[in-house]
């Protein structure tokens, strides 16, 4: 059995291209929901507006990455405009309804027929569309180590992916530790106290979702670049669970915990899918119990007791302070 | 306006004094009101919970609001501080219209208020819960926040008057503790010195002493009368009977949704209406033949006549 490949694997997807767009994604809900308390069900829909602005701007009319860039900012903003603006005054339920019934409406959107031409279809955008800042890549090959194995374009997406993550979290740090934060933690505790003592819940809300909103839409602009294309259904409400799992295994509130959590979420989940992979074919396990088809199944189911079983035994994440959680229970 | 400023430090006595010239009659205009508010209602469905006329609050007084069980008086709360539409009525705190404000403006406003179950922000430490009270926070922008040289100074400040106001209300010893934490009778003394930190004109309790024990009661009164003092009017929602005849100067009484009776506190006590109220209107009535007793529910207004 090969346990290098599964090592150099794993290690590869622990801080490759997946975990830089889910740990975006989480970082973004981190702000929504770890410290703002805002249901956010809809991340998919902002990454989806982030993909499908670099696709549109530069695949299909052609104009500088920058733009589509600036113009995926722009549609995460209004989205999470039109999101707040009816729900945010309404309960904490009503956001989480909202968001991913909006986020379906995206996918279906933009795979709908009538709108092919311009979007793909189900097909999605495939094109070169980011061809000059590929030529920007100063790696002359890519590396292929013990413990990793980068091409060369996979490397530049990986090295740019990393350092959008270190700002983000900067962000996160500085403005947690902020008045502003203090507030936005109120509010998940309480609104009505916070509204009590003069601050305008409603704008803080908005403030969080929109910028939640914004980071995820990053997490499909760094997709649609490092894939080179853009499919509807990468999408789907799947993509949303799987940033709360990263969130809440890393430990939600923490601003290193959606960085870790997508590490760790990824390590394991090509970890066990690599190793029972190899295990099947080295004969370790007989195709009576388990085919090499069946194996992106079952790497799910384990992953899913694995996250069972720390919800268990440390509910508040790798992170979190177990005083903080009990503080719920009274 | 007037010759009493907020600022100013009205006398207890001077407040006393002034009031017993005021004719203790339901909605009695009073000579210096802070507050006025006229024909304010608020129903759920068919039932009125809250059907007040004319109603005045004297500046610089501390003025309760008793009343039996289910007699509108947090919903009245709820209505003039912003948390609950009204169906009709208007009101006006220090001469400005609140009518239709949302719940933050009025705390800008200077009518700050606390709630019946406490709202304190469990995961956050009692220190930060009192610093989210300040009033007008530079770091609470979300751009300015970036910076911490914008806000650092302001929050110097901000920590020092937390810190003595923390003392005042003997929470020092707890100030790096969750607020989840505290007692349900800490939790209440946080609860009014984070309302402190707002710097409010007109502090508005709902029932302060719920759930406090006896000896933190004591000095939970004190301070109250410190915060008047100190210029601050107080509207509080009380059923502690002991509590409204040792602090207030004013008692306003409501039952299903209207201001019953008004008056200091000696004489809305003796006030027949207000017995009634509590009491049911055949208290004093024997019991029928059958043995039956005319039941109204019963509330702590005898208390203080039997300990």
């Amino acid at each position: 059995m090969d346990w290098m490949t599964v090592f150099q694997n794993s290690f590869t997807q622990m801080i490759g291209v997946s975990a830089i767009i889910y740990c975006l994604a989480a970082l973004g809900l981190n702000i929504q929901f770890g410290y703002a308390g805002l249901l956010n069900f809809g991340q998919a829909g902002f990454a989806a507006i982030g993909a499908y602005a670099i696709a549109v701007t530069v695949a299909t009319l052609g104009l500088p990455l920058l733009l589509a860039l600036a113009l995926a900012i722009v549609g995460a903003v209004i989205f999470a405009l039109i999101l707040g603006i009816p729900t945010l005054r309404l309960r904490a339920d009503y956001l989480a309804i909202v968001t991913i019934a909006a986020a379906e409406i995206i996918r279906q959107v933009a795979r709908s027929v009538s709108l092919n031409d311009y979007l793909g279809g189900s097909d999605g955008i495939t094109g070169k569309y980011a061809a000059d800042w590929y030529a920007l890549n100063p790696f002359p090959a890519g590396i292929d180590t013990a413990l990793i194995r980068f091409s060369k374009n996979d490397l530049w997406v990986v090295l740019n992916g990393w350092v959008v993550v270190a700002i983000v979290v900067l962000l996160t740090w500085l403005l947690m530790r902020s008045p502003w934060g203090r507030v936005l933690k109120s509010i998940r505790e309480d609104e009505d106290a916070v509204r009590s003592l003069g601050k305008n819940v409603y704008l803080y809300k908005m403030q969080a979702l929109t910028l939640g909103g914004v980071i995820g839409a990053f997490a499909g602009v760094i997709f649609a670049v490092a894939a080179q294309s853009v499919q509807p259904d990468n999408y789907s409400t799947t993509l949303t669970f799987f940033a709360y799992a990263v969130l809440i295994l890393g430990g939600a509130a923490r601003v290193f915990g959606p960085v870790v959590g997508a590490m760790i979420f990824w390590f394991l989940l090509v970890f066990v899918g690599q190793a029972l992979n190899n295990a099947v074919k080295a004969g370790y396990i007989s195709t009576d119990i388990l085919r090499t088809d069946q194996v992106g199944q079952v790497q799910f189911m384990l992953v899913g007791v694995g996250l069972m079983a720390l919800m268990i035994f440390r509910p508040q994440g790798i992170f979190g302070d177990k005083k903080e959680l009990a503080l719920d229970e009274r | 306006m007037s010759d009493s400023t907020p600022s100013s430090r009205v006398q207890a006595a001077t407040v006393k004094a002034v009031l017993e010239s005021v004719n203790p009659t339901p909605g009695a205009p009073k000579p210096d009101p802070i507050f006025v508010g006229d024909d304010i209602t608020r129903s759920f469905g068919g039932l009125v919970a809250v059907n007040v006329e004319h109603v005045e609050v004297q500046r610089g007084s501390i003025t309760a609001l008793i009343g039996p069980n289910g007699a509108g008086k947090t919903t009245f709360f709820n209505v003039i501080t912003g948390f609950d539409p009204p169906n009709t009525g208007v009101w006006s705190f220090q001469g400005s219209s609140l009518a239709g404000t949302p719940a933050y403006k009025v705390a800008r406003e200077g009518m700050v208020r606390t709630f019946q179950l406490t709202k304190v922000l469990n995961k956050l430490t009692v220190l930060e819960n009192m610093r989210l009270g300040a009033q007008g926070q530079t770091g609470e922008g979300l751009f300015k926040a970036l910076i911490p040289g914008l806000w650092r100074k302001q929050e110097q400040e901000i920590t020092e008057r937390a810190l003595g106001m923390l003392d005042q209300f003997n929470l020092i010893h707890l100030k790096d503790e969750f607020a989840g934490a505290l007692s349900g009778g800490q939790r209440k003394l946080l609860e009014m010195a984070r309302a402190m930190m707002s710097n409010p004109t007109m502090l508005m309790l709902d029932e302060p002493m719920a759930g406090v024990n006896p000896a933190l009661t004591q000095s939970l009164l004190e301070h109250i009368k410190e915060l008047r003092e100190s210029g601050i009017t107080i509207f509080f929602v009380e059923h502690d009977m002991d509590m409204v005849r040792d602090i207030s100067d004013w008692v306003i009484v409501m039952a299903q949704g209207s201001i019953i009776a008004e008056g200091p506190p000696n004489v809305v006590m003796r006030n027949t209406a207000v017995i009634d109220a509590y009491l049911g209107a055949h208290h004093d009535v024997a019991l029928t033949e059958s043995g039956e007793s005319l039941t109204q529910p019963s509330v702590p207004l005898t208390q203080s006549e039997e300990s």
